[in-house]
């Protein structure tokens, strides 16, 4: 091979990597928490804050976490999706993150209620514990408490068919 | 593509540098929204800002942990510079712990295992960082390595570089440009430099 490609083979080799990091989305951060038991915590729930509600009731099932917001414009996006979630069988908890408790009432009364209950975080301080950064997200867990798959964002349909529901379908399985 | 090298690493240094000014002008920032204000000391400095906290040595300490980790709303900043509201509450937080005797190594252990290696900016060096902390060394090596060799071909070119052998006619050219000046048989061309030209007026006159 002539000298005179090597010039042309490091563009190709640069353009590739350039290429590769342009499908990626910079924003979808690999969680640590994946496989290890889900952070315990115990919250007052929406609908009465004179109850409250802890990580380990859920034991037993297969269930997700939703963490959201009536502030939060993308959780209005995914609403549809969680609510054909909830209709299918699947039990949803949701994490009202950093929200004020007669917001977030009136946000479910206006758009449906999909969740089993809701607990609210108002400091956001469990959030922390779950490595929140951006609303919504939503976190599957098993039978024995352990988070299996997080989903950082919108839930969007390629995801809930191709990964979240097959995923679900086997730790139910299992 | 050495320049590219360069350039890349030039621009890292400067993104480097302007980090670290953003990040020496937070102090105010980092302070709590409800801390109360001391009154302004005579005794200050003028043009010097006073913290804002009731714990000048706590705030120090908070601002070296959260130099180090990454804001992960926006992601270049650190949890010292930014004003995203996670940033607050991890801020808040990390003062919370520091107060209740946490160490810097705690307080960044804590935060790595909610957000993953991804929040410091200095991740810890194994198989999967050795890119990020021998690439650029590598790319800069594999650069300079490139420059040498090209310059070492370059010399030895010169180096074998052969003079021709002269023909009867240009000896004996040679020998009358070294006797009498350029106006010798050989016709120079009436363009062939300004300098050469001026010689040869200079000789007319």
């Amino acid at each position: 091979m002539s000298r005179a490609w090597l010039p042309l083979a490091g563009f190709v080799v640069l353009a590739g990597f350039l290429g590769i990091g342009l499908t990626l989305n910079p924003r979808e951060v690999p969680s640590p928490l994946i496989g290890k038991p889900a952070p315990a915590f115990t919250l007052p729930t929406l609908a009465d804050p004179q109850k409250q509600f802890s990580v380990d009731e859920a034991k037993g099932e297969v269930w997700l976490l939703n963490v959201w917001a009536s502030w939060c414009t993308p959780c209005l996006e995914e609403h549809p999706l969680i609510e054909a979630l909830s209709k299918k069988g699947i039990p949803i908890y949701g994490l009202n993150y950093k929200d004020k408790d007669p917001a977030a009432l009136a946000w479910l009364r206006r758009y449906g209620d999909p969740y089993r209950l809701s607990v609210v975080d108002p400091t956001g301080r469990v959030g922390i514990d779950y490595g929140v950064y951006g609303t919504p997200e939503t976190y599957l867990i098993d039978r024995q408490g352990v988070i299996r798959f997080k989903h950082v964002g919108p839930l969007n349909p390629q995801v809930v068919e191709r990964t979240l529901l097959p995923l679900i379908e086997k730790l139910r399985a299992s | 593509m050495l320049r590219a090298c360069m350039m890349a690493l030039a621009l890292g240094a400067g993104g480097m540098v302007l980090a670290q000014d953003g990040a020496s002008g937070s102090t105010a920032a980092t302070a709590p929204p409800s801390a109360p204000s001391p009154a302004p000391a005579p005794a200050a400095p003028a043009g010097v800002a006073r913290p804002n906290a009731a714990d000048p040595e706590l705030e120090r300490r908070l601002i070296a942990v959260t130099k180090e980790l990454r804001c992960l709303v926006c992601q270049n900043e650190s949890i010292a510079d930014s004003h995203a509201d996670l940033a607050v509450d991890m801020r808040n937080e990390i003062r919370e712990q520091l107060k209740g005797g946490m160490s810097e190594r705690q307080v960044l252990d804590f935060m790595v295992a909610r957000y993953g290696n991804f929040v410091r900016f200095r991740p810890p060096l194994d198989w999967t960082t050795l890119a990020l902390w021998f690439g650029p060394a590598l790319l800069m090596l594999a650069g300079l390595g490139v420059l040498l060799s090209q310059l070492r071909q370059r010399r030895r070119l010169a180096a074998q570089r052969v003079i021709p052998e002269l023909s009867d006619a240009e000896r004996a050219a040679l020998a009358a440009l070294a006797t009498r000046g350029p106006a010798g048989p050989i016709d120079r061309p009436a363009a062939a430099g300004p300098e050469s030209s001026g010689q040869a007026r200079r000789n007319d006159g």
